[in-house]
């Protein structure tokens, strides 16, 4: 058996669909710039082993990512990466980062908790989407 | 897709006690199926008609198209494991497979070999001495080598550690990516039919609860809460698994084919575990509280 770039674990716990858990860490691991255009993903049978998990499971993840364009089966062979999701824009991530930590530093010295830092930024960032999408409207 | 068990009005009776009853099932091939129920429910009956050891008092039952062990050619399609997987404690791991050999006329040695090296079991050991999670697998190797179409598990798990369990679980996945095999198998351990299932079979108080694909129980299953309200004052069609209420708030289990578009409650995903976990409550929570006698064929 070949290795494979990534390698999928499954959160028991999470409540998220398994094979929705497989499509996160493929997305998570295009948008890190972990797998690249022709990498393989892992075989069906082999995810199945190794999770203890249903194929049908699987090949449902690998369908979804493939109707998504990110990957592409190749009958017989396997499946591999096709698209990205970092837009290019990895060089930034860096940057962003820090000013990230920046700003988390902030929220600690304010007293914001752990929690109350996540739905603080979970709802500006839903209001900030909804901005774009206004102006987007005015736009068009 | 023709279905690998069909049941129509199936029942079985011992004595005055009825362990299944009006069971009526269309499991299509290609899935493996989680039969799920609190213990006497009826779970080993219904796998035991399934592989012709029991004969129904009422209904009829046709797997793979036919009627159970109707003849040779229907009982060589047919892999069943047992309760606490049975093996012969005085045979060596070999002589189970040259067994296997002789009283299976499409035999896969092949395959036997195989797993008995992966699975770094010794050929020479006496099948009594092996561990739980050996035994296990080695009566799953001697089920699998038939070339099975349908491979029933009757508890294959139940009796084995955290590891063990996983590994078999494990090797049963790999053998199901392989080759085009439906599973039907019963276990109480929920998470872990989590995993391998896709379709579940509810069975409580010797009846079909529930069944159907994950996808679709999944799609057509909804947790609702909002302010507390009269449950019979839903929508037709939308049916009330389980209702739990406070002072001010109602908070529902409801099955329904299309969304819910009442804006006073807020409709969230269910998970599976849940899901089965209410169907068992519900039928379990009328009246008073018993368990059957497990019924030992």
């Amino acid at each position: 058996m070949e290795a494979s770039v990534i390698e999928f674990h499954l959160d028991g716990r999470s409540g998220v669909a398994p094979y929705m858990q497989l499509i996160h860490q493929v997305r998570h691991a295009l948008r890190l710039g972990l797998l690249h255009e022709g990498d393989q993903l892992p075989k069906v049978k082999d995810v199945a082993a190794s999770l203890a998990i249903n194929p049908n499971t699987v090949l449902k993840a690998y369908r979804e990512l493939e109707y998504e364009g990110l990957v592409a089966a190749r009958p017989g062979i396997g499946t591999f990466v096709t698209g990205t999701l970092d837009g290019g824009s990895l060089a930034a991530h860096g940057p962003l980062r820090r000013e990230l930590q920046r700003w988390l530093a902030k929220a600690r010295r304010a007293g914001l908790d752990d929690e109350s830092i996540e739905a603080l930024f979970a709802s500006t960032f839903r209001s900030a989407s909804e901005d774009v999408e206004d102006t987007g409207r005015w736009a068009g | 897709m023709t279905a690998v068990i069909e049941t129509e009005g199936l029942g079985k009776r011992y004595h005055k006690l009825w362990a299944l009853t009006d069971c009526s099932l269309s499991i299509p091939a290609g899935h493996v199926v989680g039969l799920v129920g609190p213990n006497g429910a009826g779970k080993t009956t219904l796998m035991n008609l399934a592989t012709g050891m029991l004969a129904p008092t009422a209904g009829r039952i046709e797997v793979l198209g036919e009627r159970p062990a109707a003849g040779p050619g229907q009982l060589a399609q047919v892999g069943y494991l047992a309760q606490d997987a049975p093996v012969y404690a005085g045979l060596s791991v070999a002589d189970h497979l040259r067994l296997g050999a002789h009283l299976n006329p499409g035999w896969d040695s092949e395959l036997g070999r195989r797993r008995i090296g992966q699975l770094d079991l010794d050929p020479g050991q006496k099948a009594g001495k092996l561990s739980g999670g050996q035994r296990a697998q080695l009566a799953l190797t001697i089920a699998l080598g038939k070339r099975p179409e349908l491979l029933i598990l009757d508890e294959p798990v139940a009796s084995l550690d955290p590891l063990a369990r996983r590994e078999f679980l494990q090797n049963l996945m790999e053998i199901v990516g392989e080759r085009q095999v439906s599973v039907v198998l019963s276990s109480h351990l929920i998470s872990d039919l989590e995993r391998v299932c896709d379709y579940m079979i509810v069975l409580v108080d010797s009846r079909v609860r529930l069944a159907g694909t994950v996808d679709e129980l999944l799609a057509t299953h909804h947790l609702l809460s909002g302010p507390r309200r009269d449950p019979a004052s839903l929508p037709d069609g939308v049916q009330v698994i389980s209702a739990s209420h406070t002072d001010v708030q109602s908070t529902l289990l409801v099955r329904t084919s299309g969304p819910v578009l009442d804006p006073a409650w807020t409709a969230s995903e269910v998970g599976l575990e849940d899901l089965m976990l209410a169907y068992m409550k519900q039928a379990s929570g009328r009246g008073q509280h018993h368990r059957h006698l497990e019924v030992q064929k």
